[in-house]
């Protein structure tokens, strides 16, 4: 491996994001799977970092899923894009910053295709108006909440309490970086690092003290794939995809995977559940699986705050070894309880995998 | 006293026009940015598709120019049409009056690392056709340490939407399976492998070239892409193509990937190019006047072009071509 080669391609794959003063527009399926993610997310900027960050009660989603299922058209997907516009320039703002990589994706493709067919943008101005008797601005800048991460993620290093560091050996611990497809595959100059060689996670990895591990499935769908999951009988696709992911990073031992695409770490979470009931198979040590976190989580735990608080135990795969590695406290007992305390009880445990 | 022709490039196109001018009793003055004259194929180990050396091809057109006015270390910065016919100004001060001027600028080899799935400058064992021959010529190069399973990519920046470069490179796909027969010379125990989109053996002995490559020195021929190129734990490349003729996605472990790089019209002419008001096509190859009976006239009068400039061409197509440059040349000074 030639690092330099590598550092030539992220210098050449950069992009300008502006320092203050964002739109926030959440995802539609991150809530549900990692409800910590995004809250968390405005947390550090808004009281860590000391951003601007405005959330408009009516945005929605952006169309994404319904679009790439084939279920509404582009110009269907565009008019809703068209309507959160409206609201951001409504708001008075003009930074836009999404938290899912799907919207990432559909807002750079949107924004690109009226930049090439400027008479497509009138007809959806049009459609806009004639649904909703709104006007939209276009965005100055758009950007990946993960960018906005990356962006910050020396201030954040300052702040942090545990690095990705294993404090029994001192070694750094290997870090699994995983994107989502639509960040920079289609469009490789919107992301940090471009298509091939992405940086943005491995920025944050590299500033918080781990240790990239490159392997040769890296560039690989983590099985989520609309068609191959929204098809049931093609789930199975879905399973062998993730399976080969692991098959190929089990020799470089990763303690971690971080991801910045709502469906990886829900795929390469709990794919590991079902591949370990199906071949008794583990990736992790000692029965384990290899936790996948979102780049908030990670941001989170490096940060101190408290794991249960992060919605950690949301994922299948156990958390609390990588907890011990990290030295980060955690209260067993908290694990599944509410805020409040409230004790929301314990899901049922397989045994094929390891749970606590 | 004998008209100056100015011919820039100093490479085969520029060697073989300037060969024969000085024949046709011109005085032609070749003016060549790099250090020495041969262009590319004095880079080259030897040809395909007989295998010939390079350096008996490179030693005899450097012994026919050998009183040929040539400025080396030298660039054209400046050229003005004049009522004689044309004032360059070189890199090195000096003025050169001429009455027509040749165009033998060539091709710059298209940067592997643009190509950025197939790894090059980040996995140490990728590289490109053109070092490949320098280790056959030079017989080192710390990335070739006994392979034992070795993989040619053709198309790498040709007929390629991706890279801008729809066209073909012509003489990727016949220098791809030299080279193969020659690893399989230089290592016997090694599988070869190369991967063609469809191989265009178009010249005399080319197509028998396909079936030795594959008859007598036992290098497989896999009809599809390679995708993606990673790097393993031990510093093997991990490759993922398609088989086209099988239907099916392959992976692969190699310890040697060697990239076909393809031309591109070189760009350290463009300045020149552009003050002579010589345009481009679509494919950013220079422009000719006519593609079948114009080929070596510009659209400016007393420009002529030879070689790649124009398309990628074979040693035998560019020799061709400056030598009907050279009596096009002729012409033109004889009618004025």
């Amino acid at each position: 491996m030639i690092v330099e080669g590598k550092k030539k391609i992220w210098a050449d794959y950069q992009k300008d994001i502006p320092d203050d003063h964002y739109f926030y527009v959440r995802s539609c399926i991150r809530q549900a799977f990692w409800p910590g993610s995004e809250v968390t997310f405005l947390d550090i900027t808004r009281n860590k970092l000391g951003k601007d960050f405005y959330e408009n009660p009516y945005h929605t989603t952006c169309g994404g899923i319904a679009y790439h299922s084939d279920t509404i058209p582009q110009e269907t997907a565009m008019t809703i894009i068209a309507r959160q516009f409206a609201l951001m320039h409504e708001s008075g703002y003009e930074n836009y910053v999404c938290s899912c990589i799907t919207s990432f994706g559909c807002y750079t493709e949107t924004l690109e295709t009226w930049h090439e067919y400027p008479e497509l943008e009138a007809k959806i101005r049009q459609y806009l108006w004639d649904s909703c008797k709104k006007e939209f601005a276009k965005p100055k800048y758009l950007a990946h909440a993960s960018d906005i991460i990356y962006k910050f993620r020396f201030e954040i290093a300052k702040q942090m309490k545990y690095p990705l560091v294993n404090v029994k050996t001192g070694k750094p611990l290997k870090v699994v970086e995983h994107i989502g497809c639509h960040y920079s595959k289609m469009f490789p100059s919107k992301g940090f690092g471009g298509a091939e060689y992405p940086y943005v996670l491995v920025g944050m990895i590299e500033a918080w003290g781990g240790e990239v591990v490159d392997y040769p499935e890296r560039r690989h769908c983590c099985g989520f794939g609309f068609r191959q999951y929204f098809v049931q009988a093609d789930r199975g696709y879905s399973m062998s995809n993730t399976h080969k992911k692991f098959e190929s990073m089990e020799p470089y031992e990763p303690d971690l995977i971080i991801t910045n695409c709502p469906g990886c770490p829900y795929f390469l979470d709990r794919w590991q559940y079902v591949i370990a009931e199906q071949t008794g198979k583990t990736y992790g040590k000692n029965g384990y699986g290899i936790p996948a976190l979102t780049y908030e989580e990670v941001a989170g735990l490096v940060m101190g705050y408290d794991p249960w608080d992060l919605g950690l135990q949301m994922h299948q795969v156990a958390i609390e070894p990588l907890l011990e590695k990290m030295g980060i406290p955690y209260d067993p007992k908290r694990k599944y309880q509410g805020l409040n305390g409230k004790d929301l009880g314990q899901p049922m445990c397989p045994s094929c995998i390891k749970s606590v | 006293m004998k008209e100056n022709i100015l011919i820039i490039g100093g490479g085969a196109a520029g060697m073989e026009a300037a060969t024969q001018l000085k024949k046709l009793g011109l005085n032609p003055i070749i003016v060549e940015k790099s250090e020495r004259l041969g262009g590319h194929i004095a880079q080259w180990d030897r040809l395909f598709p007989a295998f010939h050396p390079a350096k008996d091809v490179v030693e005899q057109m450097l012994n026919n120019v050998k009183d040929v006015d040539a400025r080396l270390n030298t660039e054209v910065t400046d050229i003005q049409r004049d009522n004689n016919g044309f004032h360059a100004v070189l890199s090195n001060k000096e003025t050169i009056d001429a009455k027509a001027v040749i165009l033998a600028t060539g091709f710059d080899l298209f940067k592997a690392e643009r190509k950025q799935e197939y790894g090059y400058g980040i996995y140490n064992n990728v590289i490109t056709s053109l070092e490949l021959e320098k280790f056959f010529k030079e017989g080192k190069d710390p990335r070739i340490n006994n392979p034992k399973k070795i993989g040619f990519v053709h198309c790498v920046g040709a007929r390629d939407v991706k890279v801008g470069n729809t066209y073909c490179s012509k003489v990727c796909c016949t220098t791809a399976l030299k080279q193969a027969c020659e690893m399989k010379e230089v290592f016997p125990d090694a599988e070869v492998y190369t991967f063609y989109m469809d191989l265009r053996m178009f010249g005399p002995g080319y197509e028998d070239l396909y079936l030795k490559t594959q008859k007598d020195f036992d290098v497989k021929c896999i009809r599809g892409r390679v995708c993606e190129v990673s790097e393993d734990m031990d510093g093997r490349l991990v490759i993922k193509a398609e088989d086209t003729l099988f239907g099916k996605p392959l992976r692969m472990t190699l310890d040697l990937l060697v990239l076909m790089c393809s031309m591109e019209k070189a760009k350290s002419i463009d300045k020149i190019q552009q003050k002579l008001g010589i345009a481009n096509n679509s494919d950013g190859f220079m422009q000719n006047k006519d593609m079948y009976l114009g080929m070596n006239d510009s659209k400016q009068d007393g420009v002529f072009v030879a070689g790649t400039c124009t398309a990628p061409k074979s040693l035998p197509d560019t020799i061709g071509e400056a030598r009907s440059v050279a009596v096009e040349v002729f012409n033109y000074i004889n009618n004025k």
